[in-house]
């Protein structure tokens, strides 16, 4: 009812090839484009801003960028937090070489240092597969980790053994370092955000994600039909360490200012990689829902004792979060294991038949 | 620097060679704790396929369980019994509400699962217990402690610590236990049987979840060996967590489905990485300890991607 494409017809192959070609998900779309570039900033707070969509934003690009990988091309990997962090330390020797040129573009140019770094730890990944590779990411994970804490030319040979971010200008707009505004730095994580979720989405339904959802599904019939497994798999590797390098170095520059190695511990690798399955795996969308609920929840749960009068101990408030937060993941798992965005498909064909059962 | 690399070290280990031999005992006894960590998971992965992650948290709440109920005044016996109790009560819980509704989904689903239970064990265990380290009760326990020098002629002493001579004989009898356990018992059989095929174990009439209940339960008592081992070492705390990570070069080193294989893993991977701490590991300035196993077992898995004892992959279209 709410939802038909009937009476839609497309008079060109351009229409038919179209990214959204409904006009409800574009009317959709635009609503949420709406909101998040007009709405927010006019009604949000600072620290709405600031601890809730920040974060938000920026753990969904790395959920997309752990989704290319784990979603599309079905390698698991549990080294997404170190694959961040190169992205962070690469953005912050970048412009401490390089203090003039536009923070913006030295963010997306680590990202091309953390591809280059996850396309060789993806090397191992033609001969071992499944939970073997995901055990073998883990030598990323430790492996980075330890090289952020013993190579002190990452971080300047700083006393404290973190990195500091300093104040950078784009266009008369300070954006990074202590007194940049949030919401400058809001419109600079979701311009890149929509533009990298963008990009993917055009990507994924190419040549190139089409060969890698090939090889998920089963990669010798893929390698007998023509595609070459090295160079697919390495680039799913390179592609998805790209976006997760981008989202790390945005996580220092625009949200926390200041990193330790420990930020990007093996703990934001498992934050990553659920917010992908509890989103679906495969699915852009997905992914920002996935990032969503386990950012937000336990921002929510933070507060709801405070609200209902409760007088909880800060300690108590956190350990009962891990507890409810284990407890929805599995809750989830076992409800919808195809993820949040399952869901919405699922909601999507309710609206379609409304008002009729099926 | 080529001498750095490959002579020096070599020349260290035979001019002092009760050095040389007391890292090989802290490697032997460091392989002994990680693998038995990795035979938990072992024996969940055998029975049910599930890549139990829970288990180095399982390791650490069983520890808590024993300290905290022996710190509220239940005696240390009893106090074992009832952490006996409460990792079956765990076991069935979980069987009952993680592992039945998700039956026959793909494993990185019922590996998300288990990383869900990790979190909520975590906050429980925290929640119950407190956070902060606590002291295990090896003596009340009747666990040896102390230590014993062994002097060799000229060339030095070697320490040992009596608890580190309990846990290798520990892991010995549970590891033999469990291999007539699998081997001879009727429920054994059973396990095996499910391990091999779910759909024909249940048209022969082998009840899964009773396979899995119990499959959980032994894997925590090896959990609470491992909990017991460890705390005795150090201390009981979340930290463990860390370690239990290395539990899993060892795992996909032996193979995800074999005993002796996660014993030797276990010990490559602690010989291996002890002896590359000490004599290598100054080189790039320390502290690769918490890489070096990884790398090794993925140097290892090049060359078998099926790990050491693992089953032979066996892709078909």
């Amino acid at each position: 009812m709410f939802y038909r494409e009937a009476g839609q017809f497309k008079t060109s192959y351009k229409a038919d090839q179209a990214l959204l070609p409904i006009l409800q998900d574009r009317i959709g779309l635009a609503v949420i484009l709406l909101t998040a570039f007009v709405l927010i900033p006019v009604f949000a707070n600072d620290f709405f801003l600031t601890s809730i969509m920040i974060p938000f934003l920026v753990f969904a690009l790395a959920a997309i960028g752990l989704n290319v990988l784990t979603g599309f091309c079905g390698q698991l990997s549990l080294g997404t937090g170190a694959f961040m962090g190169v992205g962070a330390y690469a953005a912050y020797k970048l412009t401490s070489i390089f203090p003039d040129a536009n923070v913006i573009l030295m963010v997306l140019l680590s990202g091309v240092f953390s591809a280059a770094i996850g396309a060789v730890f993806g090397l191992p990944s033609l001969r071992i597969k499944g939970l073997y590779l995901a055990v073998t990411t883990l030598a990323a994970q430790f492996f980075l980790e330890w090289c952020f804490i013993r190579i002190p030319w990452l971080y300047n040979y700083n006393a404290s053994g973190a990195i500091e971010i300093p104040r950078r200008e784009v266009f008369g707009v300070i954006v990074s370092g202590a007194e940049a505004t949030p919401i400058a730095r809001y419109f600079v994580v979701l311009s890149i955000t929509a533009g990298i979720a963008y990009l993917m989405a055009n990507v994924l339904r190419g040549r190139i994600g089409r060969s890698w959802m090939m090889i998920r599904d089963m990669d010798i019939a893929a390698e007998l039909m023509g595609i070459r497994p090295l160079q697919t798999k390495l680039m799913a590797f390179a592609v998805s360490s790209f976006i997760c390098g981008v989202a790390g170095a945005m996580m220092v520059f625009f949200w926390l200012n200041a990193a330790e190695p420990s930020s990007y511990s093996i703990r934001l690798s498992f934050q990553i990689l659920f917010m992908v399955i509890l989103g679906g795996l495969g699915s852009l969308a997905g992914s920002f829902l996935g990032a969503a609920f386990i950012w937000i929840l336990p921002v929510i749960l933070k507060f709801v004792p405070g609200l209902m009068g409760i007088d909880m101990a800060a300690e108590t408030v956190e350990h009962a979060t891990f507890m409810i937060v284990g407890a929805l993941i599995i809750f989830f798992l076992i409800v919808e294991p195809h993820g949040f965005a399952r869901l919405w498909q699922i909601g999507k064909q309710k609206l379609r038949v409304w008002p009729f059962p099926y | 620097m080529l001498y750095d690399i490959f002579i020096d070290p070599f020349v260290q280990m035979y001019e002092m060679p009760d050095f040389f031999l007391q890292v090989l005992w802290e490697g032997f006894v460091a392989g002994i704790l990680y693998a038995l960590i990795a035979l938990g998971f072992v024996l969940i992965f055998k029975a049910s396929g599930v890549f139990n992650f829970a288990q180095g948290i399982m390791v650490v709440f069983a520890g808590l369980t024993l300290v905290g109920l022996n710190e509220n005044g239940v005696p240390a016996y009893l106090a074992l019994l009832l952490t006996i109790a409460v990792m079956g009560v765990l076991a069935y819980g979980v069987e009952r509400v993680v592992m039945r509704p998700l039956v026959n989904q793909p494993e990185i689903i019922l590996l998300m699962a288990t990383i869900g239970l990790t979190y909520f064990l975590i906050g429980f265990g925290e929640f119950v217990f407190g956070g902060e380290p606590k002291q295990m009760i090896a003596e009340q326990l009747g666990l040896p402690t102390g230590s014993t020098a062994f002097e060799m002629g000229e060339r030095g002493l070697i320490i040992l610590q009596h608890i580190d001579i309990a846990a290798a004989v520990i892991a010995v009898v549970m590891v033999a236990a469990l291999g007539v356990f699998f081997n001879k018992t009727r429920i054994g059989r059973a396990l095996r049987a499910v391990a091999d095929d779910h759909q024909a174990a249940l048209s022969v009439g082998i009840s899964l979840n009773q396979i899995w209940a119990i499959v959980w339960f032994a894997a925590g008592l090896v959990a609470l060996a491992t909990g017991i081992m460890w705390g005795a070492r150090s201390d009981v705390s979340f930290a463990l967590e860390i370690v239990a990570f290395k539990a899993l070069p060892v795992l996909i080193l032996g193979g995800f489905t074999s005993i002796p294989g996660a014993i030797v893993g276990g010990l490559i991977i602690g010989f291996g990485e002890k002896i590359g701490e000490l004599y290598w590991g100054g080189l790039v300035g320390g502290g690769i300890e918490s890489w070096l196993a990884y790398i090794i077992a993925l140097i290892f898995l090049l060359f078998r991607p099926q790990g050491l004892f693992g089953e032979r992959i066996i892709e078909r279209i």
